[in-house]
């Protein structure tokens, strides 16, 4: 026990001594938080859409000035005909053009009929049905106005509640994500990496040598590790709480012990990786290169996992984060407790098992 | 020039000895690049409904198989309460309920008005939006068709309508995948090229070779072109491969001049590595370099538009975005490939990557001191 006490204190010494990197690895997830809960947001604000109104009537003019006022978007106005939509589009200015016809005003009051063209640069498919929904609603929204005095017979109503999160803020779906990205990327990073650094600089052969036990020396290569995320845990769930405003519906106590477990299974994720690399170059590749996307995409934090196609449905099973990331939202956000993520976290243990019999499987006592 | 090929042949052994690292390089993004596309799809098709239905009425039945057959939703279960569909929410089950109303029919007919109310899960809002806004179409277009039973079509007539018709550019099968893949390959070069420079002087450093180097008779910026050039080649080989893979397994291809898009990964790899070196020069061990290499890649991917649209950010993030090399890179490869966007249109992207690309290696060359 004393050993362990005095190969922790070396680890210690290391870590506090390179303070930039102490900087990055707890000042990451703060910067990373706020990036996602104030700068990424789902919502249209803006978005430059030009009009090419060839009707020019008063009209028009209204409902240019409605979408104007509307927030949404910034109006440019320098079209003058068609073949300069194509133009504007090609150079990234705009990503909607309107195209009023001629006479709408004119149409519209006397023929009960008037048309509008909506183009939306479909490079992005989700921007542009988002944005032409919502060019949409300003116009159908002027219509409507316009109709006020003779309203239509048989209306159904719809009356929309969005549960959980009523505002739509993007940081209810997004600070799950983090958590979930965050915590395995520096794991496993910097357990892989401090371990494969002594086999490069050569100092592990004097390690294996000593009288401590290899798992000893593992374990004080992790310990300190495992600190530094919690640190991060906490300063997560600070700003979360207090300045992105969300809520812990469920046991803090809960979300806590899965996270710790979550932790657990990253930095097993990083033993595996620190015994099948010799470099600190190649172990990096592995847990940056090779983890950074998958979490992204196969989580189920950045696409919903119920569309992806069958065979990556499967795949995602095998990404720890998306388990965590399904805990933390049920216990945060929706309250539940532990008789209905208890699947997760059992899937979560099993997961550290595999990975530390592995590592024990391949870890080499002789170099 | 002959210190300089010397120079170069040691760099390029140094990379093909390390077999590992050099599999990887290749492996990963072409691995992720025929694999990750397809979990990018915001195609909402399987949004799973729970139908409260308090009516039963000819009508309510009518509404929710409009639902099912729509394509867009499928049905998860009818609850008797509404508290019994929140459970099926809570447990991740549905998505969206439907409650309709005791007496819905009736009301709708006699009364001329009635309501449904919708709740969604809106954990993430993106999801929850398109949702809603499907579901309301529906039911917009159910109320049109009850109406045209009962209105003649004459009245329906005297009411102004403005018609509203769209249309989707670049992309009209909305296919997501176009937009991914170019994005996806840019951030792969990036990753590839950013994290092998940004290592490679500071281990020199760690295992005291630099040393040796220092006291060679090698001009500064021999050194710094000796490091650039065997990264800047891998960069585009791996560029290359992911054309070819974009083509091969996706069918994608570049509806621009193919050779502006190598021309521009050209000038940005220089302009990466650069970054990449100079972070090597700054940093005192590997470790350093990689902490610092992933807080920069985090912040210029997070922030480099290849999820969530840049016209979205407040407006400090989106200036933000002008001075991150990597949202120029995603944007001109989505331009190029998809819009078939010209040199002349790309002008600016080019300005401004040039631009990066002499600070950058001017900083780089300046900041590296041949004393140790």
């Amino acid at each position: 026990m004393k050993q362990l006490f005095t190969f922790l204190t070396k680890e210690f010494h290391h870590i506090l001594r390179d303070t930039r990197s102490l900087l990055v690895l707890l000042g990451l997830p703060i910067v990373q938080l706020l990036i996602f809960g104030f700068a990424i947001t789902p919502e249209v604000r803006n978005t430059t859409i030009a009009i090419l109104d060839n009707a020019k009537d008063e009209t028009t003019q209204k409902i240019i000035l409605k979408l104007e006022n509307s927030q949404y978007f910034d109006i440019d106005r320098t079209l003058i005909n068609n073949r300069q939509i194509e133009k504007a589009f090609k150079t990234g200015r705009i990503k909607v053009a309107i195209v009023f016809q001629q006479n709408f005003q004119n149409d519209l009051l006397h023929n009960n009929k008037a048309q509008v063209q909506i183009i939306a640069d479909a490079t992005d498919p989700n921007q542009a049905t988002t944005l032409i929904n919502y060019a949409s609603a300003v116009i159908m929204d002027f219509q409507s106005e316009l109709n006020q005095q003779n309203k239509l017979p048989y209306t159904i109503n719809t009356e929309t509640r969005m549960l959980y999160n009523p505002q739509l803020k993007g940081a209810y779906s997004s600070v799950p994500g983090v958590m979930g990205m965050i915590l395995l990327l520096i794991s496993a990073m910097m357990t892989s990496i401090s371990i494969v650094k002594e086999k490069e600089l050569g100092t592990m052969e004097i390690l294996l040598v000593s009288p401590m036990k290899p798992w000893l020396v593992v374990m004080s290569k992790v310990i300190p590790y495992f600190m530094i995320s919690l640190v991060n845990v906490a300063s997560i769930l600070v700003l979360s709480v207090f300045v992105l405003g969300l809520p812990i519906q469920g046991s803090l106590l809960l979300l806590i012990a899965s996270t710790v477990l979550y932790i657990f299974c990253a930095l097993s994720l990083g033993i595996v990786i620190s015994t099948v690399t010799n470099t600190q170059q190649a172990a990096m590749l592995i847990s940056l290169l090779g983890l950074m996307l998958p979490v992204v995409m196969l989580s189920g934090y950045a696409f919903p996992i119920a569309n992806m196609p069958f065979i990556l449905q499967i795949l995602s099973n095998a990404v720890p984060a998306k388990w965590y990331i399904i805990i933390v939202k049920g216990v945060m956000i929706k309250g539940i407790g532990i008789e209905q993520i208890w699947k997760e976290l059992l899937i979560l243990l099993v997961m550290t098992i595999f990975f530390l019999l592995i590592s024990v499987k391949r870890f080499k006592i002789r170099l | 020039m002959r210190t300089l090929l010397f120079l170069l042949r040691k760099e390029f052994l140094q990379i093909f000895r390390d077999k590992l690292i050099l599999r990887m390089i290749f492996a990963l993004p072409v691995i992720q690049l025929i694999i990750l596309p397809n979990a990018a799809t915001y195609e909402v098709k399987n949004i799973m409904l729970s139908v409260v239905d308090n009516d039963h009425s000819e009508y309510s039945r009518k509404l929710i198989n409009n639902f099912t057959a729509s394509g867009y939703f499928q049905l998860n279960d009818y609850s008797k309460t509404y508290n019994q569909a929140l459970d099926q929410i809570e447990k991740d089950y549905a998505d969206l309920i439907i409650e309709i109303p005791k007496g819905f029919e009736e009301e709708l007919i006699k009364e001329n008005e009635t309501k449904i109310l919708l709740s969604a899960n809106a954990i993430s809002g993106q999801t929850a939006g398109l949702a809603a806004a499907y579901a309301t179409t529906i039911i917009k277009d159910f109320n049109n068709d009850v109406r045209s039973e009962w209105i003649s079509p004459t009245r329906m007539n005297t009411i102004p309508q403005i018609e509203l018709t769209s249309s989707n550019w670049f992309n009209p099968q909305m296919n997501y995948k176009k937009f991914i893949v170019p994005g996806v390959l840019a951030l792969l070069v990036t990753l590839v090229g950013f994290l092998m420079s940004a290592l490679n002087i500071v281990k020199e450093k760690e295992l005291g070779t630099i040393e040796q180097l220092n006291v060679s008779p090698i001009k500064k910026y021999q050194f710094i072109l000796s490091k650039l050039i065997p990264f800047w080649f891998l960069g585009l080989i791996v560029m290359t491969i992911g054309f070819l893979i974009s083509f091969v397994v996706y069918g994608i291809y570049s509806e621009g001049n193919f050779w502006v898009g190598y021309l521009f990964a050209g000038v940005y790899l220089i302009a990466l590595l650069g970054f990449g070196l100079l972070t090597s020069i700054y940093a005192d061990t590997q470790q350093q370099a990689m902490f610092i290499a992933y807080f920069f890649m985090l912040v210029f991917i997070l922030l480099g538009g290849l999820f969530s649209p840049i016209e979205n950010m407040p407006d400090w993030a989106r200036y933000l975005t002008y001075i991150n090399p990597v949202s120029y890179f995603i944007e001109t490869m989505r331009m190029l490939v998809l819009k078939g966007s010209s040199f002349w249109d790309l002008r600016f992207n080019f300005l401004v990557v040039i631009g990066f690309a002499l600070l950058f290696n001017s900083l780089a060359i300046w900041n590296y001191k041949k004393t140790a």
